[in-house]
C-alpha cells in the first residue's frame, strides 16, 4: 500500500483515464479509500478521507462508478464528481423505490426481469428497453446478494475470514481460498511448502475445467441444444466426484487454506486424476466437434452479444470476457504466481468477441487446464503441505489469482492482535456485468439468456 | 452426429435411489397431511435469497444424468405459481426478503418450503451480519431443513423423497 496526498490521486485517475494503467479494484474502509491499479505489477494507492469525500474515479474513468456507488454504501465516503449517485449495494427500506434510468422514444417498451429468475440463478434485477424485439438498453440492477462480507471480515479470526472468502462466490471457492491464502501469505511472510502450491494448482484447474464445462453446456441450453448440456452436465459431475474422492468436498470448499492446503493428494488420488483426464479427453472432442457442425447452435452463438475490444480493454475485463475480445490477460501468466510460473500453458486469446469466442475461449482453456494438471501431477514434489501460521498485525498483504471466470483480487490487513483488521475480496464480475449492458445493445430480448449465460458473472461474488 | 448423440447414453449412468436413515426420521416428522396432499409429484421453485451460489450448483446437478430428478417425479418450474415446492436457499439478505416474501406469497396453497444449506438452516457464516436477515424460517414458514455447505445433491435427493415417501 502507498498512502498517496489528493495530488497523486488525481494524476492516477488521469492515467487510467487515458488508458496507461488498467483499474483492478476500489475499495474503502472508514476514513480511507483505496485503488488497485495494473501497470505491469499491482500497486495499490491509498487515500485518506478526513472529511469522508475523495475525488471520484468513476468521473473520468467509468469502470469505477459501480465500485464507488458500493464504497459510498457500505463506509460512506462520497466521491466528489460521481456521475451517478444512486445507492448500489444499499437498497434501504424500500428497495422498489429504486430510480432506473428514464427512457424517453416512440414505440419503446420495457420489460423487468428479477430479481427472482425463471431458472436456478441467483437474483438480479434486469430493467429492458425494447423496441420490438430489439434491445435499445439494459440496464442492471445487483444487490440482491449483499452479504455484509467486507463488514464480517473486520475482526474476524484468521479461521473465521477463511471460510468465509470461500463462500463469497462458490463456483469460485477454491480461486478465492488460493487468492486469499496468498494475500495471508505475503502480509505474514510465510512460504507454503512445494507440494502445497502445486496441490492448490491441481485444484484450481479442476474447478476451472468443471466451471467451463458446465457453462459450456448451459450456453448450448440456452440455444435450445439440450443435449450437450445433457453430456457436459455429466462430465461436470465426473470432476466433481473426482475432487471428493481426492480432496474430501465436490467443490473443494476449505481445501486451500493459508500455509498451504488442509488435505493431501493420494497415489489413489493421483490415479483417480488422470482417469479422469483420459475421460474428457476422450469425449470432449466430440462434443465440440458437435457443436462445430451444428448450423441451428452456430446460428445463435456467432455474431451475437459482440463485446469490442475497446470496452474489453478499458473496462479491465478478465477472463473469457477480455480474452474472447482481444484482451491478453490471464493473471497466471500475466503476474504470474507459484505453480504457474513452473508450468507450460497457453492463454488462448480471440478477437471476435461474440457469444461463441467466449464459449470457445472455455472450450480451449479446458484443454490448457488439462495439460497443466497433468504436468503438476508429473513433477508433483514430496514433502510437507502445510506450514503453521501465526497472525501477527499490523501488517498488510495482496493477492490475485485466476479464477475461472477473471482474476480474483484479495487485499487484507491484520490488526494488532492478530485478527483480520480490513478486507476486501474483488470479483471479476465488477468489470464484467456493466459490459454485458454493453454487448446486448442491438441484439434480440431471447438471445439474453445465451449472452448472459457467455458472460456468468457471479451475483454474489459482485454483491459481497 | 448420431454416434455423439447416442455416445455415452448407451450405459446408463443414473444410479438407485438414495437411503439415509437420518433423512427417512425426517420424513416420519412430516406432517401426513402434507404428505398426503403432496402426493407423488412436486414441482419445485428455487429461491436464491442471498446464497454464495455453491447450494445452486449442487441443485442444478439434481438435473443431471447420475441423478435424474425427473424420475421421481420431481421438477423445477419457472414460476412459483406453477409451484408446490420452494426450495430456498442462503442466509437471507435483507435485500432479497421483500422478494422472498413476495414469491412465497405467489405460490398457492398447499406449498411446502425447503430451507436449504447451511445459511438457509441457520444464516452458516453470515450470522451477525447486519446485511442479512438471518435463517430461512425467519422469513417465511419452513417445513424441512437440509443442511450441508452445500449439501451434496444425494443428500438434496433425500430431502425431497422424504417430502414424497412415508404416507
Amino acid at each position: 500500500m502507498t498512502l498517496v496526498d489528493v495530488d497523486y490521486w488525481q494524476v492516477a485517475i488521469r492515467c487510467l483515464a487515458a488508458g496507461e494503467v488498467t483499474l483492478l479494484g476500489l475499495w474503502g474502509e472508514p476514513g480511507r479509500v483505496h485503488m488497485a491499479v495494473f501497470d505491469h505489477s499491482v500497486v495499490v494507492l491509498s487515500l485518506d478521507c478526513p472529511n469522508g469525500h475523495y475525488p471520484s474515479v468513476g468521473a473520468l474513468h467509468a469502470p469505477a462508478i459501480r465500485l464507488e456507488r458500493a464504497a459510498r454504501d457500505l463506509f460512506g465516503l462520497d466521491p466528489v464528481g460521481l456521475p451517478d449517485t444512486r445507492p448500489w449495494l444499499e437498497h434501504g427500506a424500500n428497495p422498489t423505490a429504486y430510480p432506473f434510468l428514464p427512457v424517453e422514444g416512440e414505440g419503446l417498451h420495457q420489460i423487468p426481469v428479477g430479481p427472482v429468475h425463471a431458472g436456478i440463478i441467483e437474483p438480479g434485477h434486469f430493467r429492458f428497453t425494447a423496441d420490438g424485439e430489439t434491445v435499445v438498453r439494459l440496464e442492471q440492477r445487483l444487490g440482491y446478494v449483499h452479504k455484509g462480507i467486507d463488514h464480517l471480515m473486520h475482526g474476524a479470526t484468521l479461521d473465521q475470514a477463511t471460510r468465509l472468502a470461500g463462500r463469497v462466490s462458490g463456483d469460485s471457492t477454491a480461486a478465492y481460498a488460493f487468492a486469499f491464502a496468498r494475500a495471508v501469505e505475503a502480509a505474514l511472510g510465510v512460504e507454503p511448502p512445494p507440494r502445497a502450491a502445486w496441490l492448490r494448482g491441481v485444484m484450481a484447474e479442476m474447478e476451472r475445467i468443471a466451471n467451463h464445462l458446465g457453462d459450456f453446456g448451459a450456453i448450448c441450453n440456452d440455444a435450445s441444444f439440450s443435449l450437450m448440456l445433457a453430456h457436459c452436465a455429466m462430465l461436470r459431475e465426473r470432476v466433481l466426484r473426482c475432487a471428493v474422492t481426492c480432496f474430501g468436498h465436490r467443490l473443494m470448499m476449505d481445501r486451500i487454506v493459508p500455509g498451504g492446503v488442509a488435505v493431501d493428494l493420494t497415489e489413489d488420488g493421483i490415479a483417480g486424476i488422470r482417469s479422469l483426464i483420459d475421460e474428457i479427453r476422450a469425449r470432449f472432442p466430440a462434443l465440440v466437434d458437435l457443436y462445430d457442425k451444428t448450423a441451428s447452435l452456430q446460428d445463435r452463438t456467432v455474431g451475437t452479444g459482440i463485446l469490442s475490444a475497446d470496452l474489453a480493454r478499458r473496462f479491465g475485463a478478465g477472463g473469457y470476457v477480455g480474452r474472447a475480445s482481444g484482451r491478453d490477460f490471464d493473471a497466471r501468466r500475466s503476474i504470474g504466481y507459484p505453480p504457474y510460473d513452473r508450468l507450460h500453458f497457453e492463454v488462448p486469446v480471440l478477437t471476435e468477441g461474440d457469444v461463441n469466442a467466449r464459449a470457445l475461449i472455455r472450450v480451449k482453456e479446458i484443454d490448457q487446464s488439462l495439460s497443466l494438471i497433468e504436468q503438476m501431477l508429473n513433477q508433483l514434489p514430496v514433502g510437507e503441505v502445510r506450514v503453521a501460521v501465526e497472525p501477527h498485525g499490523p501488517a498488510e498483504g495482496l493477492a490475485i489469482a485466476e479464477a475461472f471466470r477473471g482474476d480474483v483480487l484479495v487485499w487484507l490487513r491484520f490488526d494488532p492482535a492478530g485478527g483480520i483488521d480490513r478486507c476486501h475480496l474483488r470479483d471479476a464480475s465488477w468489470f464484467q456485468w456493466p459490459l454485458l449492458e454493453a454487448a446486448i445493445e442491438g441484439n434480440i430480448v431471447a438471445d439474453f439468456p445465451l449472452c448472459n449465460k457467455s458472460f456468468n458473472c457471479s451475483y454474489s461474488g459482485h454483491d459481497l | 452426429m448420431l454416434r455423439t448423440l447416442l455416445q455415452g447414453l448407451r450405459s446408463p449412468v443414473t444410479e438407485r435411489v438414495p437411503y439415509d436413515p437420518d433423512i427417512a426420521a425426517l420424513a416420519a416428522n412430516l406432517d401426513r397431511v402434507a404428505q398426503r396432499k403432496l402426493g407423488r409429484s412436486l414441482s419445485i421453485r428455487e429461491v436464491d435469497a442471498g446464497s454464495c451460489n455453491g447450494c445452486e450448483l449442487e441443485i442444478h446437478a439434481l438435473n443431471n444424468a447420475f441423478y435424474d430428478l425427473e424420475r421421481f417425479g420431481l421438477r423445477f418450474v419457472a414460476s412459483p405459481r406453477h409451484a408446490d415446492v420452494l426450495m430456498v436457499t442462503g442466509p437471507v439478505t435483507r435485500n432479497m426478503r421483500e422478494a422472498l416474501e413476495r414469491t412465497w406469497r405467489a405460490t398457492p396453497d398447499p406449498k411446502w418450503v425447503v430451507a436449504v444449506g447451511d445459511c438457509g438452516a441457520g444464516c452458516g457464516v453470515f450470522a451477525d451480519s447486519p446485511a442479512c436477515v438471518g435463517a430461512v424460517a425467519k422469513v417465511v414458514p419452513v417445513d424441512l431443513v437440509i443442511r450441508g455447505c452445500p449439501p451434496t445433491p444425494t443428500q438434496l435427493l433425500q430431502g425431497l423423497l422424504a417430502l414424497l415417501s412415508a404416507r
